[in-house]
Protein backbone atom coordinates (compact mmCIF):
# COMPACT_ATOMS: atom_id res chain seq x y z
CA UNK A 1 0.00 0.00 0.00
CA UNK A 2 1.28 3.42 -0.93
CA UNK A 3 2.47 5.65 1.88
CA UNK A 4 0.00 8.41 2.66
CA UNK A 5 0.77 11.95 3.72
CA UNK A 6 -2.91 12.85 4.03
CA UNK A 7 -3.50 14.90 7.17
CA UNK A 8 0.12 14.72 8.28
CA UNK A 9 1.28 18.14 7.12
CA UNK A 10 -0.20 21.58 6.60
CA UNK A 11 0.72 24.87 5.02
CA UNK A 12 0.92 27.16 8.02
CA UNK A 13 2.24 30.36 6.49
CA UNK A 14 2.38 32.19 3.16
CA UNK A 15 4.25 35.32 2.14
CA UNK A 16 4.46 37.32 -1.07
CA UNK A 17 6.24 40.47 -2.09
CA UNK A 18 4.81 42.97 -4.53
CA UNK A 19 4.98 41.43 -8.02
CA UNK A 20 6.57 43.83 -10.46
CA UNK A 21 8.14 44.46 -13.80
CA UNK A 22 11.33 46.00 -12.53
CA UNK A 23 12.54 45.71 -8.96
CA UNK A 24 15.52 47.32 -7.27
CA UNK A 25 15.86 44.36 -4.91
CA UNK A 26 18.01 41.30 -5.47
CA UNK A 27 16.41 37.91 -6.06
CA UNK A 28 17.72 36.85 -2.65
CA UNK A 29 16.31 39.93 -0.91
CA UNK A 30 12.93 39.30 -2.56
CA UNK A 31 12.70 35.77 -1.23
CA UNK A 32 13.99 36.73 2.20
CA UNK A 33 11.24 39.35 2.37
CA UNK A 34 8.60 36.80 1.29
CA UNK A 35 9.98 34.20 3.70
CA UNK A 36 9.81 36.58 6.63
CA UNK A 37 6.17 37.29 5.81
CA UNK A 38 5.41 33.56 5.58
CA UNK A 39 7.04 32.90 8.94
CA UNK A 40 5.13 35.80 10.52
CA UNK A 41 1.89 34.66 8.89
CA UNK A 42 2.34 31.31 10.62
CA UNK A 43 2.94 33.00 13.95
CA UNK A 44 6.46 31.61 14.02
CA UNK A 45 9.89 33.16 14.23
CA UNK A 46 12.74 32.55 11.79
CA UNK A 47 14.57 30.46 14.40
CA UNK A 48 11.69 27.94 14.21
CA UNK A 49 12.68 27.02 10.65
CA UNK A 50 14.72 23.81 10.52
CA UNK A 51 14.16 22.72 6.93
CA UNK A 52 14.77 24.65 3.69
CA UNK A 53 13.77 23.68 0.14
CA UNK A 54 14.86 26.52 -2.15
CA UNK A 55 13.90 26.66 -5.83
CA UNK A 56 16.33 24.37 -7.63
CA UNK A 57 17.02 26.65 -10.58
CA UNK A 58 17.02 29.83 -8.57
CA UNK A 59 19.35 32.44 -7.26
CA UNK A 60 19.59 31.26 -3.66
CA UNK A 61 20.64 28.11 -1.84
CA UNK A 62 19.83 26.86 1.65
CA UNK A 63 23.04 28.42 2.97
CA UNK A 64 21.76 31.89 2.07
CA UNK A 65 18.75 31.44 4.33
CA UNK A 66 20.80 29.96 7.15
CA UNK A 67 23.14 32.94 6.90
CA UNK A 68 20.56 35.70 6.61
CA UNK A 69 18.16 34.34 9.20
CA UNK A 70 20.98 33.23 11.50
CA UNK A 71 19.58 29.71 11.77
CA UNK A 72 21.55 27.50 14.12
CA UNK A 73 20.43 23.97 13.31
CA UNK A 74 18.81 23.20 9.97
CA UNK A 75 18.25 19.45 9.79
CA UNK A 76 17.12 19.06 6.18
CA UNK A 77 17.68 20.83 2.89
CA UNK A 78 16.98 19.64 -0.62
CA UNK A 79 15.89 20.84 -4.02
CA UNK A 80 13.34 19.44 -6.45
CA UNK A 81 14.74 20.30 -9.87
CA UNK A 82 11.57 20.08 -11.96
CA UNK A 83 11.37 23.56 -13.49
CA UNK A 84 7.87 24.93 -13.05
CA UNK A 85 6.83 21.75 -11.25
CA UNK A 86 9.45 22.38 -8.55
CA UNK A 87 7.44 24.43 -6.06
CA UNK A 88 4.57 21.94 -5.77
CA UNK A 89 6.95 18.97 -5.86
CA UNK A 90 8.76 20.61 -2.93
CA UNK A 91 5.49 20.43 -0.98
CA UNK A 92 5.74 16.65 -1.21
CA UNK A 93 9.35 16.66 0.00
CA UNK A 94 8.48 19.02 2.85
CA UNK A 95 5.46 16.94 3.87
CA UNK A 96 7.67 13.85 4.05
CA UNK A 97 10.18 15.73 6.17
CA UNK A 98 7.63 16.95 8.72
CA UNK A 99 5.59 13.71 8.72
CA UNK A 100 8.68 11.71 9.64
CA UNK A 101 9.65 14.17 12.34
CA UNK A 102 12.88 15.04 10.55
CA UNK A 103 11.84 18.70 10.61
CA UNK A 104 9.36 20.82 12.49
CA UNK A 105 8.88 23.73 10.09
CA UNK A 106 10.08 23.72 6.50
CA UNK A 107 10.52 26.89 4.45
CA UNK A 108 9.88 26.81 0.69
CA UNK A 109 11.13 30.12 -0.73
CA UNK A 110 11.47 31.47 -4.25
CA UNK A 111 12.52 34.83 -5.58
CA UNK A 112 13.46 35.99 -9.01
CA UNK A 113 14.14 38.90 -11.27
CA UNK A 114 12.63 37.25 -14.34
CA UNK A 115 11.88 40.62 -15.85
CA UNK A 116 14.94 42.57 -14.81
CA UNK A 117 17.70 39.98 -15.14
CA UNK A 118 18.07 36.80 -17.14
CA UNK A 119 15.30 36.09 -19.59
CA UNK A 120 13.91 32.68 -20.30
CA UNK A 121 16.15 31.53 -23.17
CA UNK A 122 19.35 31.95 -21.16
CA UNK A 123 17.80 30.56 -17.97
CA UNK A 124 16.75 27.38 -19.72
CA UNK A 125 20.13 26.94 -21.38
CA UNK A 126 21.75 26.98 -17.94
CA UNK A 127 19.60 24.16 -16.52
CA UNK A 128 21.40 20.80 -16.43
CA UNK A 129 18.15 18.95 -17.16
CA UNK A 130 18.14 20.59 -20.57
CA UNK A 131 21.44 19.11 -21.75
CA UNK A 132 19.76 16.85 -24.32
CA UNK A 133 17.76 19.72 -25.78
CA UNK A 134 20.86 21.93 -25.70
CA UNK A 135 22.92 19.44 -27.67
CA UNK A 136 20.43 18.06 -30.18
CA UNK A 137 17.64 20.60 -30.64
CA UNK A 138 18.88 24.06 -29.74
CA UNK A 139 21.35 24.18 -32.67
CA UNK A 140 18.40 23.81 -35.08
CA UNK A 141 16.46 26.59 -33.37
CA UNK A 142 14.52 25.15 -30.44
CA UNK A 143 15.66 27.07 -27.37
CA UNK A 144 12.86 28.70 -25.40
CA UNK A 145 9.94 26.98 -23.68
CA UNK A 146 7.47 28.47 -26.18
CA UNK A 147 9.35 26.69 -28.97
CA UNK A 148 9.61 23.45 -27.04
CA UNK A 149 5.96 23.33 -26.02
CA UNK A 150 4.27 24.71 -29.14
CA UNK A 151 4.45 21.38 -31.04
CA UNK A 152 2.53 19.75 -28.16
CA UNK A 153 -0.27 22.29 -28.58
CA UNK A 154 -0.17 22.01 -32.37
CA UNK A 155 -0.53 18.22 -32.25
CA UNK A 156 -3.41 18.53 -29.78
CA UNK A 157 -5.15 20.92 -32.18
CA UNK A 158 -4.63 18.58 -35.12
CA UNK A 159 -5.72 15.45 -33.25
CA UNK A 160 -8.68 16.86 -31.33
CA UNK A 161 -9.74 20.07 -33.04
CA UNK A 162 -8.67 22.33 -30.16
CA UNK A 163 -8.94 25.96 -31.28
CA UNK A 164 -7.30 29.35 -30.79
CA UNK A 165 -10.65 30.57 -29.43
CA UNK A 166 -10.31 28.02 -26.64
CA UNK A 167 -6.75 29.22 -25.93
CA UNK A 168 -8.17 32.75 -25.78
CA UNK A 169 -10.83 31.65 -23.29
CA UNK A 170 -8.01 30.67 -20.91
CA UNK A 171 -6.09 33.93 -21.42
CA UNK A 172 -9.15 36.14 -21.07
CA UNK A 173 -10.32 34.31 -17.94
CA UNK A 174 -6.91 34.68 -16.27
CA UNK A 175 -6.97 38.38 -17.10
CA UNK A 176 -10.45 38.81 -15.67
CA UNK A 177 -9.25 37.22 -12.43
CA UNK A 178 -6.11 39.37 -12.34
CA UNK A 179 -8.27 42.47 -12.55
CA UNK A 180 -9.65 41.54 -9.12
CA UNK A 181 -6.16 41.23 -7.66
CA UNK A 182 -4.29 44.27 -6.33
CA UNK A 183 -1.01 42.35 -6.63
CA UNK A 184 -1.41 41.43 -10.30
CA UNK A 185 0.78 42.98 -12.98
CA UNK A 186 -1.66 42.83 -15.92
CA UNK A 187 -4.98 44.43 -15.07
CA UNK A 188 -6.09 45.97 -18.33
CA UNK A 189 -9.17 44.24 -19.81
CA UNK A 190 -8.46 41.64 -22.53
CA UNK A 191 -10.94 40.40 -25.12
CA UNK A 192 -10.81 37.34 -27.36
CA UNK A 193 -10.13 39.78 -30.22
CA UNK A 194 -7.19 41.27 -28.29
CA UNK A 195 -5.81 37.76 -27.88
CA UNK A 196 -6.15 36.97 -31.59
CA UNK A 197 -4.54 40.30 -32.51
CA UNK A 198 -1.48 39.78 -30.32
CA UNK A 199 1.66 38.97 -32.28
CA UNK A 200 2.56 35.42 -33.15
CA UNK A 201 5.48 34.12 -31.08
CA UNK A 202 5.60 30.50 -31.99
CA UNK A 203 2.55 29.10 -33.77
CA UNK A 204 0.05 28.33 -32.29
CA UNK A 205 1.22 30.53 -29.41
CA UNK A 206 0.56 34.24 -29.66
CA UNK A 207 1.96 36.72 -27.17
CA UNK A 208 -1.17 36.47 -25.01
CA UNK A 209 -0.83 32.68 -24.84
CA UNK A 210 2.52 33.15 -23.09
CA UNK A 211 3.12 33.89 -19.42
CA UNK A 212 4.74 37.00 -18.03
CA UNK A 213 8.33 37.56 -16.96
CA UNK A 214 8.23 39.05 -13.48
CA UNK A 215 10.20 40.15 -10.44
CA UNK A 216 9.08 39.05 -7.01
CA UNK A 217 9.32 36.61 -4.18
CA UNK A 218 6.95 34.11 -2.56
CA UNK A 219 7.33 31.57 0.21
CA UNK A 220 5.37 29.12 2.29
CA UNK A 221 6.02 27.28 5.53
CA UNK A 222 4.94 23.66 6.01
CA UNK A 223 4.64 22.05 9.43
CA UNK A 224 3.59 18.67 10.77
CA UNK A 225 -0.10 18.31 11.60
CA UNK A 226 0.26 18.53 15.38
CA UNK A 227 2.52 21.55 15.34
CA UNK A 228 0.33 23.16 12.67
CA UNK A 229 -2.65 23.10 15.01
CA UNK A 230 -0.96 25.81 17.09
CA UNK A 231 -0.55 28.17 14.13
CA UNK A 232 -2.90 30.91 12.98
CA UNK A 233 -4.73 29.28 10.10
CA UNK A 234 -3.22 25.96 8.93
CA UNK A 235 -4.38 24.52 5.59
CA UNK A 236 -4.19 20.72 5.58
CA UNK A 237 -2.44 18.87 2.78
CA UNK A 238 -4.72 16.01 1.70
CA UNK A 239 -2.75 14.61 -1.20
CA UNK A 240 0.48 15.41 -3.00
CA UNK A 241 2.49 13.79 -5.80
CA UNK A 242 5.00 14.40 -8.55
CA UNK A 243 5.07 12.72 -11.94
CA UNK A 244 7.74 12.42 -14.58
CA UNK A 245 6.68 11.90 -18.19
CA UNK A 246 8.14 9.24 -20.42
CA UNK A 247 11.31 10.57 -22.06
CA UNK A 248 11.56 13.29 -19.41
CA UNK A 249 14.62 15.05 -20.79
CA UNK A 250 13.33 15.56 -24.31
CA UNK A 251 9.76 16.02 -25.53
CA UNK A 252 10.45 14.91 -29.09
CA UNK A 253 10.99 11.24 -28.19
CA UNK A 254 7.98 10.97 -25.88
CA UNK A 255 5.51 8.26 -26.96
CA UNK A 256 2.67 10.82 -26.88
CA UNK A 257 3.60 14.47 -26.49
CA UNK A 258 0.11 15.57 -25.43
CA UNK A 259 0.27 13.58 -22.17
CA UNK A 260 2.17 15.17 -19.26
CA UNK A 261 3.86 13.82 -16.15
CA UNK A 262 0.85 15.15 -14.29
CA UNK A 263 -1.20 12.26 -15.72
CA UNK A 264 0.91 9.93 -13.57
CA UNK A 265 0.82 12.13 -10.47
CA UNK A 266 -2.92 12.84 -10.49
CA UNK A 267 -4.24 9.36 -9.58
CA UNK A 268 -1.69 9.14 -6.77
CA UNK A 269 -2.57 12.52 -5.28
CA UNK A 270 -6.34 12.03 -5.62
CA UNK A 271 -6.02 8.53 -4.18
CA UNK A 272 -4.05 9.85 -1.22
CA UNK A 273 -6.59 12.62 -0.66
CA UNK A 274 -9.57 10.31 -0.95
CA UNK A 275 -11.33 12.69 -3.31
CA UNK A 276 -11.82 12.92 -7.06
CA UNK A 277 -11.87 15.75 -9.60
CA UNK A 278 -15.63 16.09 -9.06
CA UNK A 279 -14.93 17.19 -5.46
CA UNK A 280 -12.59 20.06 -6.41
CA UNK A 281 -14.01 23.54 -5.79
CA UNK A 282 -11.06 25.63 -7.02
CA UNK A 283 -7.97 24.82 -9.08
CA UNK A 284 -4.74 26.79 -9.41
CA UNK A 285 -3.21 25.32 -12.57
CA UNK A 286 0.31 26.16 -13.75
CA UNK A 287 -0.24 28.34 -16.80
CA UNK A 288 3.05 29.01 -18.51
CA UNK A 289 0.98 28.81 -21.72
CA UNK A 290 -2.76 28.74 -22.33
CA UNK A 291 -2.76 25.25 -23.83
CA UNK A 292 -0.83 23.90 -20.85
CA UNK A 293 -3.91 24.61 -18.74
CA UNK A 294 -6.16 22.76 -21.19
CA UNK A 295 -3.87 19.73 -21.24
CA UNK A 296 -3.49 19.62 -17.47
CA UNK A 297 -7.27 19.72 -16.95
CA UNK A 298 -7.40 16.56 -19.08
CA UNK A 299 -4.49 14.88 -17.31
CA UNK A 300 -6.04 15.75 -13.93
CA UNK A 301 -9.15 13.85 -15.00
CA UNK A 302 -11.61 16.75 -15.21
CA UNK A 303 -12.42 15.61 -18.75
CA UNK A 304 -11.22 12.93 -21.20
CA UNK A 305 -8.08 13.47 -23.30
CA UNK A 306 -8.88 15.76 -26.19
CA UNK A 307 -11.86 17.46 -24.56
CA UNK A 308 -9.97 20.11 -22.58
CA UNK A 309 -10.63 22.77 -25.19
CA UNK A 310 -14.38 22.31 -24.95
CA UNK A 311 -14.08 22.06 -21.18
CA UNK A 312 -12.75 25.61 -20.76
CA UNK A 313 -15.50 27.13 -22.94
CA UNK A 314 -18.59 28.92 -21.72
CA UNK A 315 -17.11 30.39 -18.57
CA UNK A 316 -16.59 27.06 -16.83
CA UNK A 317 -13.14 28.07 -15.48
CA UNK A 318 -14.25 31.56 -14.47
CA UNK A 319 -14.94 32.66 -10.95
CA UNK A 320 -18.66 31.95 -11.36
CA UNK A 321 -18.10 28.73 -13.29
CA UNK A 322 -18.19 25.12 -12.19
CA UNK A 323 -14.40 25.01 -11.77
CA UNK A 324 -12.76 28.37 -11.09
CA UNK A 325 -9.15 28.22 -12.33
CA UNK A 326 -6.33 30.57 -11.34
CA UNK A 327 -8.38 32.89 -9.22
CA UNK A 328 -5.33 35.18 -8.81
CA UNK A 329 -4.69 35.64 -12.51
CA UNK A 330 -1.98 33.00 -12.90
CA UNK A 331 1.38 33.28 -14.60
CA UNK A 332 -0.47 34.69 -17.60
CA UNK A 333 -1.75 37.83 -15.89
CA UNK A 334 -0.77 38.01 -12.21
CA UNK A 335 2.98 37.28 -12.29
CA UNK A 336 5.48 34.51 -13.00
CA UNK A 337 6.73 33.40 -9.60
CA UNK A 338 7.16 29.82 -10.84
CA UNK A 339 3.80 28.80 -9.40
CA UNK A 340 4.55 29.63 -5.78
CA UNK A 341 2.02 32.40 -6.36
CA UNK A 342 -0.46 29.64 -7.26
CA UNK A 343 0.31 27.83 -3.99
CA UNK A 344 -0.19 31.04 -1.98
CA UNK A 345 -3.48 31.67 -3.77
CA UNK A 346 -4.78 28.18 -3.00
CA UNK A 347 -3.93 28.63 0.67
CA UNK A 348 -5.84 31.94 0.67
CA UNK A 349 -8.82 30.22 -0.96
CA UNK A 350 -8.80 27.40 1.59
CA UNK A 351 -8.64 29.98 4.39
CA UNK A 352 -11.45 32.03 2.93
CA UNK A 353 -9.04 34.95 2.61
CA UNK A 354 -8.97 35.38 -1.18
CA UNK A 355 -10.80 38.69 -1.19
CA UNK A 356 -12.81 39.55 -4.29
CA UNK A 357 -11.70 36.27 -5.91
CA UNK A 358 -12.91 34.08 -3.06
CA UNK A 359 -14.74 30.95 -4.21
CA UNK A 360 -17.69 30.51 -1.84
CA UNK A 361 -17.53 27.49 0.45
CA UNK A 362 -14.31 26.11 -1.04
CA UNK A 363 -13.65 22.84 0.77
CA UNK A 364 -11.24 21.08 -1.60
CA UNK A 365 -8.73 22.81 -3.84
CA UNK A 366 -5.75 21.84 -5.90
CA UNK A 367 -2.58 23.41 -7.23
CA UNK A 368 -0.40 22.02 -10.01
CA UNK A 369 3.12 22.60 -11.17
CA UNK A 370 4.33 21.99 -14.71
CA UNK A 371 7.72 22.38 -16.26
CA UNK A 372 11.08 21.03 -17.18
CA UNK A 373 9.76 19.62 -20.49
CA UNK A 374 6.71 17.93 -19.01
CA UNK A 375 7.25 17.20 -15.32
CA UNK A 376 4.12 17.54 -13.25
CA UNK A 377 3.23 17.98 -9.60
CA UNK A 378 -0.02 18.28 -7.73
CA UNK A 379 -1.12 19.16 -4.21
CA UNK A 380 -4.69 18.84 -2.94
CA UNK A 381 -5.62 20.89 0.11
CA UNK A 382 -8.65 21.09 2.36
CA UNK A 383 -10.36 24.03 4.02
CA UNK A 384 -8.58 25.56 7.00
CA UNK A 385 -10.07 24.43 10.29
CA UNK B 1 23.56 37.25 -21.14
CA UNK B 2 22.88 36.97 -24.82
CA UNK B 3 22.92 33.66 -26.59
CA UNK B 4 24.17 33.33 -30.13
CA UNK B 5 23.28 30.34 -32.25
CA UNK B 6 23.95 27.36 -29.95
CA UNK B 7 26.66 25.00 -31.16
CA UNK B 8 26.46 21.37 -30.12
CA UNK B 9 29.12 19.99 -27.83
CA UNK B 10 29.53 16.34 -28.75
CA UNK B 11 30.01 13.84 -25.96
CA UNK B 12 31.67 10.45 -26.00
CA UNK B 13 28.22 8.95 -26.52
CA UNK B 14 27.12 11.28 -29.30
CA UNK B 15 30.31 11.90 -31.28
CA UNK B 16 29.51 9.35 -34.02
CA UNK B 17 26.16 11.10 -34.62
CA UNK B 18 27.79 14.50 -35.16
CA UNK B 19 30.63 13.01 -37.18
CA UNK B 20 28.00 11.31 -39.36
CA UNK B 21 26.22 14.59 -40.04
CA UNK B 22 29.51 16.13 -41.19
CA UNK B 23 29.61 13.35 -43.80
CA UNK B 24 25.93 14.01 -44.57
CA UNK B 25 24.85 10.71 -43.12
CA UNK B 26 22.11 10.35 -40.51
CA UNK B 27 23.36 7.77 -38.02
CA UNK B 28 21.22 6.27 -35.28
CA UNK B 29 22.16 4.14 -32.31
CA UNK B 30 20.99 0.56 -32.29
CA UNK B 31 21.27 -1.66 -29.22
CA UNK B 32 24.07 -4.15 -29.76
CA UNK B 33 22.10 -6.82 -27.94
CA UNK B 34 18.35 -6.50 -28.50
CA UNK B 35 18.47 -4.44 -31.68
CA UNK B 36 16.21 -1.62 -30.58
CA UNK B 37 16.89 1.72 -32.29
CA UNK B 38 17.08 4.78 -30.03
CA UNK B 39 17.57 8.52 -30.32
CA UNK B 40 18.96 10.88 -29.13
CA UNK B 41 22.29 9.11 -28.47
CA UNK B 42 22.79 7.82 -24.94
CA UNK B 43 24.74 5.02 -23.24
CA UNK B 44 22.08 2.48 -22.32
CA UNK B 45 19.22 0.61 -23.98
CA UNK B 46 16.12 1.28 -21.87
CA UNK B 47 14.60 -2.05 -22.96
CA UNK B 48 17.42 -4.48 -22.06
CA UNK B 49 19.94 -2.22 -20.27
CA UNK B 50 22.74 -3.22 -22.59
CA UNK B 51 25.61 -0.77 -23.00
CA UNK B 52 26.55 -2.29 -26.35
CA UNK B 53 25.96 0.10 -29.25
CA UNK B 54 26.20 -0.08 -33.00
CA UNK B 55 25.44 2.72 -35.42
CA UNK B 56 23.12 2.30 -38.39
CA UNK B 57 22.45 4.67 -41.25
CA UNK B 58 18.84 5.87 -41.27
CA UNK B 59 16.63 5.75 -44.35
CA UNK B 60 16.04 9.50 -43.90
CA UNK B 61 12.34 9.00 -44.50
CA UNK B 62 9.59 9.73 -42.07
CA UNK B 63 6.35 11.53 -41.32
CA UNK B 64 5.50 14.84 -39.74
CA UNK B 65 4.55 14.26 -36.10
CA UNK B 66 4.09 17.92 -35.16
CA UNK B 67 5.51 21.35 -35.87
CA UNK B 68 5.66 24.99 -34.88
CA UNK B 69 6.27 28.08 -36.97
CA UNK B 70 8.68 30.28 -35.05
CA UNK B 71 8.19 34.04 -35.36
CA UNK B 72 10.16 35.26 -32.35
CA UNK B 73 13.89 34.48 -32.43
CA UNK B 74 14.51 34.43 -28.63
CA UNK B 75 18.28 34.52 -29.25
CA UNK B 76 20.11 36.77 -31.73
CA UNK B 77 21.56 33.79 -33.59
CA UNK B 78 18.22 33.05 -35.26
CA UNK B 79 17.09 36.59 -36.02
CA UNK B 80 17.89 36.22 -39.73
CA UNK B 81 16.03 32.92 -40.05
CA UNK B 82 12.56 33.80 -38.74
CA UNK B 83 9.97 32.79 -39.54
CA UNK B 84 11.04 29.17 -39.69
CA UNK B 85 9.20 25.92 -39.12
CA UNK B 86 10.53 23.46 -36.57
CA UNK B 87 9.36 20.01 -37.54
CA UNK B 88 9.12 16.97 -35.32
CA UNK B 89 9.68 14.06 -37.68
CA UNK B 90 8.92 10.46 -36.88
CA UNK B 91 11.49 8.49 -38.86
CA UNK B 92 10.67 5.14 -40.43
CA UNK B 93 13.07 3.65 -37.84
CA UNK B 94 10.53 4.62 -35.13
CA UNK B 95 12.48 7.43 -33.45
CA UNK B 96 11.95 11.15 -33.89
CA UNK B 97 14.11 14.03 -34.99
CA UNK B 98 13.56 17.73 -34.54
CA UNK B 99 14.81 19.95 -37.34
CA UNK B 100 13.91 22.94 -39.44
CA UNK B 101 11.63 22.35 -42.41
CA UNK B 102 12.60 23.59 -45.86
CA UNK B 103 9.93 25.18 -48.08
CA UNK B 104 7.38 24.74 -45.34
CA UNK B 105 5.21 27.65 -46.47
CA UNK B 106 4.13 25.77 -49.58
CA UNK B 107 4.04 22.33 -48.02
CA UNK B 108 0.53 22.27 -46.56
CA UNK B 109 1.65 20.99 -43.20
CA UNK B 110 -0.45 18.24 -41.64
CA UNK B 111 0.11 15.31 -39.34
CA UNK B 112 1.71 12.32 -41.07
CA UNK B 113 2.86 14.35 -44.06
CA UNK B 114 5.64 12.24 -45.66
CA UNK B 115 9.00 14.01 -45.29
CA UNK B 116 12.63 13.23 -45.87
CA UNK B 117 15.77 14.39 -44.14
CA UNK B 118 18.42 16.36 -46.03
CA UNK B 119 21.52 18.20 -44.84
CA UNK B 120 22.69 21.78 -44.82
CA UNK B 121 25.92 23.29 -43.54
CA UNK B 122 24.57 26.16 -41.42
CA UNK B 123 27.96 27.52 -40.44
CA UNK B 124 31.55 26.39 -40.79
CA UNK B 125 31.80 22.78 -39.77
CA UNK B 126 28.23 22.48 -38.49
CA UNK B 127 25.99 20.28 -40.64
CA UNK B 128 22.42 19.91 -39.42
CA UNK B 129 19.51 17.78 -40.60
CA UNK B 130 16.55 19.50 -42.27
CA UNK B 131 13.17 18.11 -43.26
CA UNK B 132 11.46 18.60 -46.60
CA UNK B 133 8.39 17.17 -48.24
CA UNK B 134 9.19 13.72 -49.64
CA UNK B 135 9.52 13.83 -53.37
CA UNK B 136 11.15 10.50 -54.07
CA UNK B 137 14.49 12.03 -54.95
CA UNK B 138 16.73 12.93 -52.06
CA UNK B 139 18.60 16.10 -52.84
CA UNK B 140 22.06 15.12 -51.71
CA UNK B 141 22.72 13.03 -54.77
CA UNK B 142 21.14 9.80 -53.67
CA UNK B 143 17.88 8.82 -55.32
CA UNK B 144 15.50 6.43 -53.67
CA UNK B 145 12.84 4.22 -55.19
Amino acid sequence: MAASLNGRAAVVGIGETAYLRGSDKSALALQLEASLRAVEDAGLEPKDIDGILPYASGAAVAEDFITNFGLEDVTFSATTPMGGASCVAAIQAAAIAVATGLCRNVLLPIGRRGYSDSRVASRVAAMPQFHVVSEFEAPSGTIAPAQLYAPMARRHMELYGTTADQFAEVAVTMRRHAMLNDNAIMRKPMSVEDHHASRMICDPYRLFDCCLESDGGAAIVISGAERAADTRRPVPIMGVAEGHPDSPSVITQRPEITRLGLAKAAPRAFGMAGVGPEDVDVAEVYDCFTWTVICQLEDLGFCPKGEGGAFVEGGRIGLDGALPVNTHGGLLSQAHIVGMNHVCELVKQMRGEAGRAQVADAEVGLVTGYGDLGDGSLAIMGAAA
Amino acid sequence: MSVERPVPEATIDSKPYWDGLKERRLLLQQCGDCGRVRHYPRPMCAACHSLEVRWIEATRRGRLYSWTEVHHPFVPGFRDEIPYVMATVELDEGVRLQCQMLDAASAGLRLDLPVEIVFREVQDGLVLPFAQVQNGILTDGASRP
